[in-house]
């Protein structure tokens, strides 16, 4: 799971796209399927963001794993809004989530986050660019932290306590935050 | 080579003790190893080097620059690979967190390309230009780490405990390229064999330089301190 955010290599269509013209059309997608409430809008998204998958190329495993992560995510608001407001609104909610979690995937599978960087530095400054060039980082990093942490609870056969995994991560990610802050300055990356 | 100077340096965290007590020491030499125990300070005298420590008391100076208020010179000249490669490595892939460290020289997106791809070739990591840094295995990671900081060229190289995490076959390998590198290069380790044909060693023990001396004589100093 802890590569869904980072870049796929590839030639397809997709990754030969320029960085700005695949963070707009996501940006589009984004607002018009939240902003418009319509099935078929929903549909349309939908359809786009599977379009935009094959185009891609991106391998099976990637988008399995990207899958078993959308999921349950999705699946949980869907279930919700069907129980609340019925089916139409379920499948407009957690069919709009499903659209832009499956574009918003198939742009950072193809995207190097050098072009992200480089865009956001050209739209704001560099600082918010090398700010998400790291947060992209740290979705692998803290998920990473976060099976290390499970992992060491189940060798000493404890069991899952939300206190007991989440005091040690939380503790482990703010440590390995203060390294890499550390090894921005020593990169020359003090200001 | 650079001189790196320490004058009457002493320094501490908040109000614990000491970690570092009256150091003042010259270095010059091509290749120079710290050596010491656990908390003896000398992760803290290596990041002082570089500005990332400013000493309470005394200076740091590197060739006559101070590290209190001209630290980002300094960083130019000098390289600081880490203990664990993944605080360091900045970047979702490998050309991208080599290719991170130029951003700061200015330099053209052409010589960007590059020098990223010469220092790949140059530490077998070009099949791994485009895969996510943290899949990479130890060895690898200490590899790429230690090419994101020699690709910006410094003229200094500090590595703290760079095999610590590594099994024998990726120590010998950072050796080796440790070996090759044509710069200064301050290595802090544990493991006493990588001094073999180092120029100078200091040996630190609660706080206080208490040997300098050539690599032989200073590893049996250290070896009666534990």
């Amino acid at each position: 799971m802890s590569d869904l955010m980072t870049y796929t290599a590839g030639t397809s269509i997709i990754h030969r796209l320029p960085a700005g013209a695949k963070v707009l059309a996501l940006a589009v997608v984004s607002i018009t399927t939240v902003v418009i409430e319509r099935p078929w809008l929903t549909a349309a998204a939908l359809a786009l963001a599977a379009t935009a998958t094959v185009l891609a190329r991106l391998p099976r495993r990637l988008l399995v794993k990207q899958w078993k992560a959308y999921l349950v995510v999705v699946g949980l608001l869907g279930g919700y809004q069907w129980l609340t407001d019925g089916p139409a609104k379920a499948f407009q909610v957690a069919g709009g989530l499903a659209a832009l979690l499956a574009l918003a995937g198939v742009v950072s599978a193809t995207t190097r986050t050098t072009e992200l960087l480089e865009l956001a530095v050209r739209c704001s400054t560099e600082r918010v660019g090398i700010t998400l060039a790291l947060g992209i980082r740290s979705v692998a990093v803290v998920y990473d932290l976060a099976r290390d942490v499970r992992a060491a609870q189940l060798a000493r056969g404890l069991g899952f306590s939300l206190r007991a995994f989440a005091v040690p991560l939380v503790v482990r990610s703010l440590r390995q935050a203060d390294g890499l802050a550390e090894a921005l300055i020593a990169r020359g990356f003090d200001d | 080579m650079p001189l790196i100077e320490f004058a009457e340096v002493t320094h501490a965290f908040g109000d614990g003790p000491a970690v570092l007590e009256d150091v003042t020491v010259s270095l010059h030499e091509r290749r120079i190893g710290i050596i010491g125990g656990n908390g003896s300070g000398k992760s803290t005298f290596v990041r002082m080097i570089n500005g990332l420590v400013v000493p309470e008391a005394g200076t740091v100076r590197v060739d006559g620059d101070s590290t209190a208020n001209q630290a980002r010179r300094i960083r130019r000249k000098v390289g600081f690979c880490f203990t664990n490669p993944d605080s360091q490595i900045v970047m979702p892939t490998v050309a991208e967190d080599v290719a991170f460290g130029l951003r700061r020289l200015k330099i053209s997106k052409t010589e960007v390309q590059e020098r990223v791809a010469a220092i790949l070739e140059t530490y077998g990591l070009k099949q791994l230009a485009d895969r996510p840094a943290h899949t990479l295995s130890g060895g690898q990671k200490q590899l790429l780490a230690l090419a994101s900081v020699v690709v910006t060229e410094p003229e200094v190289l500090i590595l703290d405990e760079p095999t610590t995490l590594l099994d024998l076959s990726n120590e010998r390998r950072i050796r080796r390229e440790i070996e090759q590198l044509d710069l200064q290069v301050i290595l802090v380790t544990h493991h006493l064999h990588l001094l073999d044909g180092f120029d100078r060693t200091l040996v630190f023990h609660q706080g206080r330089l208490v040997a300098d001396d050539h690599p032989d004589q200073a590893r049996t100093t250290y070896r009666a301190l534990i």
